[in-house]
């Protein structure tokens, strides 16, 4: 129930958002859409936790604002990695396990590789990625399973900076 | 401001546009028209800046949606056009 | 304080032209096809990152701002799934990545140095 009312409610702020009118003829065509889709995805029974993960809401706050951090900071590594010759480019494959639990953490996880420029997650194969890294610098950035951990930690709706240390992920090297 | 923005994003476009002339794979293809399309998405908003018709950005998300569902599209109608049909017995065939 | 806002969106909106550009030139530039996934990735993420937060500047608060956020959150969800579908759609269509260590443990990939 509680999905169906977040999703409501997204709905209804997109709706407001792309027509900026507040009418009242609109904002009762808008009602009646949204009431059309919440039906249509109730028969076709997609809302659940893994459509709407609005478990994850608290916790994706503090995890925002560091994947685009580090988003930014190989965007820099790779753009260096292309105007320099092709010296610096050392494209590799590597296995790299995950220890989310739930579909929904791995699949944000594989997002969050793959989102970095300078990795790509080429398959996913239960709890292990094969990832396709550029630079030795993503490689590296990517051995250090701070990720892993911070996306294991937002599963759990923790903090990131809280999270106790898990062992360190086993990524190999193949 | 607007107009420097829009250069660079019209050469990137034609990078991309020789790209997917070149090849060699079709995946190449798919990929650069991937990003041509992301390319139009900002070509488009910047446009309407520019024009002063912040209308444009509607134009800009319907096309960041297309382009997302034309790529999906493409790249499945390429894996199964090497793969078997499916058979008779309805038989759904792999996805 | 407009001068200031200006500045920044000035220097948001450059600087993503040059990230698109280095992308662009990584999409001519790199060797195969799963490293040039990284040169357009670089366009998806930072280049239109930059260019529509230096528009948001501009616009100020907005619904055009509220426009553009949204158009970003579309890219950035979006932009994972299609790299990630054209990657498999690789690998599974047989093309194997140019990488330094040859052993790979995919069971379908040719083993086979390029």
């Amino acid at each position: 129930m509680l999905h169906v009312v977040s999703l409501a409610v997204v709905l209804s702020g997109i709706w407001w958002l792309l027509s900026g009118y507040a009418v009242l003829f609109i904002l009762g065509l808008g009602a009646g859409s949204i009431l059309l889709v919440l039906f249509i995805c109730h028969r076709m029974d997609t809302i659940d936790h893994e459509t709407h993960p609005i478990h994850l809401a608290p916790a994706i706050v503090t995890y925002y604002p560091w994947l685009i951090w580090e988003i930014v900071l190989a965007n820099w590594d790779v753009a260096k990695a292309i105007v320099k010759n092709d010296s610096s480019l050392r494209p590799r494959l590597m296995q790299v396990k995950s220890t989310q639990k739930s579909e929904v953490g791995r699949v944000t996880y594989a997002n969050s590789i793959t989102l970095t420029p300078g990795t790509v997650t080429l398959n996913a194969d239960g709890d292990s990625f094969l990832v396709h890294s550029l630079t030795q610098g993503s490689k590296e950035g990517l051995e250090t399973g701070e990720m892993d951990r911070r996306v294991s930690a937002l599963e759990l709706g923790k903090d990131g900076h809280r999270a106790t240390s898990q062992p360190a992920a086993g990524e190999t090297d193949i | 401001m607007f107009i420097a923005a829009a250069a660079a994003v019209l050469v990137t476009m034609a990078l991309a546009l020789f790209r997917a002339l070149k090849g060699p794979s079709v995946y190449d293809r798919i990929l650069a028209i991937n990003a041509f399309g992301t390319l139009t998405v900002v070509l488009i908003s910047v446009h309407g800046f520019m024009a002063g018709r912040p209308e444009f950005l509607d134009l800009a998300l319907v096309y960041a949606l297309i382009n997302f569902i034309g790529t999906i599209a493409v790249t499945r109608f390429v894996t199964y056009a090497q793969m078997e049909n499916p058979t008779d017995d309805n038989e759904p065939g792999e996805i | 304080m407009d001068l200031l806002i200006d500045i920044i969106s000035w220097v948001c909106i450059i600087s993503g032209g040059l990230f698109c550009l280095i992308g662009g030139l990584g999409l001519i530039r790199l060797p195969d096809m799963y490293a040039r996934m990284h040169g357009a990735s670089l366009i998806d993420t930072m280049g239109i990152g930059l260019i529509l937060t230096g528009l948001m500047f501009q616009a100020g608060f907005t619904l055009v701002t509220a426009k553009l956020l949204l158009i970003l959150a579309f890219v950035f969800f979006t932009s994972p799934t299609t790299t990630h579908a054209l990657a498999r759609a690789g690998l599974n269509g047989g093309l194997v990545p140019e990488v330094e260590n040859d052993e790979l443990s995919e069971p379908g990939a040719d083993p086979s140095k390029t």
